[in-house]
């Protein structure tokens, strides 16, 4: 491929050539694993997470962590962080192991305080008047604290699966495949046109996530209606100020 | 953290064997024998670091304040800096490419941007906090608008302002990293040679300098909101 400058025509150029697309180096193959390794690290870090969150706002335990995981988490570089993966011995190295472990722990932070908080702040009034009739523990966090706290549990998981989105790209410099290879390989072979492709493709992923994410999110709280708008609504309202404490 | 403990001893005798030779993560000898290329990584990355943060503020704080007052700007500024920061850094950093060219001015202007929406966030939740009360009483003291957004609404914001800024500055630590990419220099450029070489004490000596770094300006941070916020004194946190 000729080293394409990085003009609107090279990129334009770059997206309509079939052989961009194709084969294991191409743009389908490299959305797919981006898709891909990001869904797995998303799993592994819910699974994780949020019964480790429930667990601890039922059990009013580990607000330090839950609430100041976050700011370690931004501390540390992800670059870096892949590369110590990279680095280490067998079974780590540059492989899908290593690159969805990294990645899940960068992912783990939203999830677990956004869950923490939404159990925390499940309506004491409702929970007491589960307490009152006889619920168990885990009745009460199943019936009760896990339904109020749904929406700051789905923010969380649309934050995390946004963050997981951006971090994939980065592990096209230590190795791995995903959009961020397609970038990294421009730098390699001085082709702009590819590297903004990559850009762009990466973008545009990032941006479908949150508003389809978003959208989800906005369906699941209209869909509960019904037998508690009040909670609902009441949880909606108080959305905003967690999202944004939580970013 | 894997430690020496994790290598075999390799021919000890037959060459000089120490950890720089077994290839420790933890190796005092390299950064005693690197310092001076440490020390002139880190300075890079602090400077990045001071510049994102000058500029990011003096944007920040007209564009606050305009954005509070004004409510079809507050959208917008809202709506853009969600849009801006989804944007995953790496592709923020390559779309800048064609304009800014290679070099830290790429890194800046993309961590400027990611800045903003922080600062511009926290200081519009900041203004909009401030008790009417208090906004009443100076205007009855007939305080102008310029003296009552000055002596009254900015202090009052200031603690939520900073929460935004400490978020700013943790996150452009981190995010320089892969700034190494586009000859920005840096603290990403010795975990990249390190991942090249294969060389385990300059990738984490340089990540863990990465961290203490972005540590270091968070403390920084709150001792300058507590200095600029006194009457909190003895207030929690």
């Amino acid at each position: 491929m000729a080293a394409g400058g990085g003009g609107v025509s090279g990129v334009l150029d770059y997206l309509t050539d079939p052989d961009s697309w194709s084969g294991t180096g191409g743009l389908a193959n490299r959305l797919v694993e981006h898709v891909g390794i990001s869904a797995l690290s998303l799993l592994l870090a819910t699974v994780v997470a949020v019964p480790a969150g429930l667990w601890l706002g039922h059990t009013g335990r580990g607000g330090f962590v839950a609430l100041n995981i976050g700011g370690v988490g931004r501390a540390v570089p992800t670059f870096a962080l892949l590369v110590i993966f990279v680095l280490l011995p067998q079974p780590f190295g540059a492989n899908l192991l290593s690159f969805v472990i990294a990645l899940a722990l960068f992912t783990v932070p939203p999830l677990l305080t956004n869950t923490w908080t939404g159990i925390r702040e499940a309506d004491r009034a409702a929970v007491d008047a589960g307490r009152g009739l006889g619920m168990s523990g885990g009745q009460l966090l199943r019936r009760v604290e896990l339904p109020l706290a749904r929406p700051l549990v789905l923010s969380g998981l649309r934050l995390a699966a946004v963050q997981v989105v951006a971090t994939t790209t980065v592990i096209g410099l230590v190795g791995g495949g995903s959009l961020g290879r397609v970038i990294n390989q421009g730098f390699v072979r001085q082709d702009q046109a590819q590297v903004i492709v990559g850009a762009v493709l990466v973008a545009a992923l990032a941006l479908l996530t949150e508003v389809g994410l978003g959208a989800v999110e906005r369906r699941a709280s209209r869909r509960r209606g019904g037998r508690d708008t009040a909670a609902a609504t009441g949880r909606g309202a108080a959305l905003p100020a967690g999202g944004t404490a939580v970013t | 953290m894997p430690v020496a403990a994790s290598v075999p001893l390799l021919h000890s005798g037959s060459v000089a064997d120490n950890c720089l030779v077994r290839n420790d993560w933890v190796c005092p000898l390299y950064v005693t024998t690197r310092s001076t290329q440490i020390l002139e990584a880190l300075q890079q990355h602090v400077t990045i670091l001071v510049v994102t943060l000058v500029v990011s503020v003096a944007i920040a704080l007209p564009l606050g304040v305009l954005a509070h007052r004004t409510s079809w700007l507050r959208g917008l500024v809202l709506g853009a800096s969600t849009v801006v920061y989804t944007i995953p850094s790496l592709a923020m950093f390559s779309l800048l490419l064609p304009i800014t060219g290679f070099g830290p001015q790429t890194v800046v202007v993309a961590l400027v941007l990611y800045s903003l929406t922080v600062l511009v966030r926290g200081l519009v939740s900041g203004l909009d906090a401030v008790p009417d009360d208090a906004v009443d009483a100076a205007v009855g003291m007939g305080y102008g608008r310029w003296r009552l957004l000055r002596e009254v609404q900015l202090p009052l914001a200031l603690p939520t302002a900073f929460a935004g800024l400490r978020i700013a500055a943790v996150s452009t630590v981190a995010l320089t990293t892969i700034g190494f990419l586009f000859s920005s220099g840096g603290l990403g450029n010795l975990v990249y040679s390190g991942l090249t070489s294969n060389f385990r004490p300059e990738v984490l000596t340089a990540s863990v300098l990465c961290v203490l770094l972005a540590l270091l300006v968070d403390a920084v941070l709150v001792l300058l909101r507590r200095r600029l916020t006194p009457w909190r004194r003895g207030a929690a946190a």
